[in-house]
């Protein structure tokens, strides 16, 4: 059900992810400011984007879990949002090692893209306990979709409020007018994007097969139990 | 602050990409290690039915 085209889908992922550190590595310049430690930018930058557009995936899958009422959409919002923690988790890493690097310090408070990621994160670190915290699985699955919608929608308006105070953050690099990544660089980000978005969608679809493989294991079990009691 | 020389921005760099590459080489063996076990319950599931 959920393996389908999986084998093609770790192929490319394999493929662009060795593309993206190439590029990184070998093609993408120096920048003339931050000099070597701006690599950081090609790994941590596209972990934050998927990890943020991952929560909200989360949100789009359990609107349809609340509207269909069919648990498998829970499943899909459950291990999108997990996959997006554990993300987060490196996208915090890495920009504590980037923030050493640049300012001297591993943390600064007074950074509003910093701690409003980290907002978000611990936002959705409560996802877990309310999740296992209910033991009745239909309760548990409408409870955590309510929370996935609602945190789901906190991350957009997130991103907006830290755009508008905009004076008080570190330069933007991407924007629609282009921005001021020179183009060599915009493309090995784009590339290093695109190998991090297909590394979530293949994790995702393994951890689903996972799970799904789980689950019919259990039906099987209890109904070869039924059948030996009989 | 003006930016570190190469010897020293490695060290930073190397960090980054190898907690990178740390999560997801512990994700998926923590992944691996679930579907080797759902393959063994099916084999004693195949085995149990037999008999």
């Amino acid at each position: 059900m959920y393996s389908k085209g999986l084998k093609p889908l770790s192929l490319a992922t394999v493929v662009t992810l060795a593309t993206a550190m190439a590029l990184v590595f070998f093609y993408a310049p120096l920048d003339a400011d931050q000099g070597f430690v701006q690599k950081i930018f090609y790994v941590h930058v596209p972990m934050a984007i998927v990890a943020l557009c991952g929560f909200v995936a989360g949100g789009v899958m359990a609107i349809r879990h609340l509207r269909s009422g069919d648990p498998s959409w829970d499943m899909r919002a459950y291990v999108a949002i997990h996959l997006s923690i554990i993300l987060g988790v490196g996208v915090l890493v890495t920009g504590s090692i980037w923030a050493k690097a640049s300012w001297g310090h591993w943390w600064v408070w007074d950074e509003p893209v910093l701690v409003s990621f980290l907002v978000v994160f611990l936002l959705y670190c409560v996802y877990y306990p309310l999740r296992f915290s209910i033991e009745d699985p239909e309760r548990q699955a409408r409870y955590a979709s309510v929370f996935a919608i609602a945190a789901g929608a906190f991350v957009p308006l997130n991103f907006v409020a830290v755009r508008l105070a905009e004076a008080y953050t570190h330069p933007r690099v991407l924007s629609q007018t282009g921005g001021s990544l020179p183009g060599d660089m915009r493309l090995t980000f784009l590339v290093s994007l695109l190998a991090m978005a297909l590394l979530f969608v293949t994790l995702w679809k393994l951890e689903l097969t996972a799970k799904h493989a789980s689950m019919e294991l259990k039906k099987l079990r209890r109904k070869l139990n039924a059948r030996v009691a009989a | 602050m003006p930016a570190l020389p190469l010897d020293e921005a490695g060290k930073y760099v190397a960090g980054a990409y190898v907690v990178f590459v740390t999560l997801i080489v512990i994700y998926v063996a923590i992944l691996g290690a679930k579907i080797a076990r759902i393959d063994r319950e099916i084999s004693e599931l195949a085995a149990e039915d037999e008999e």
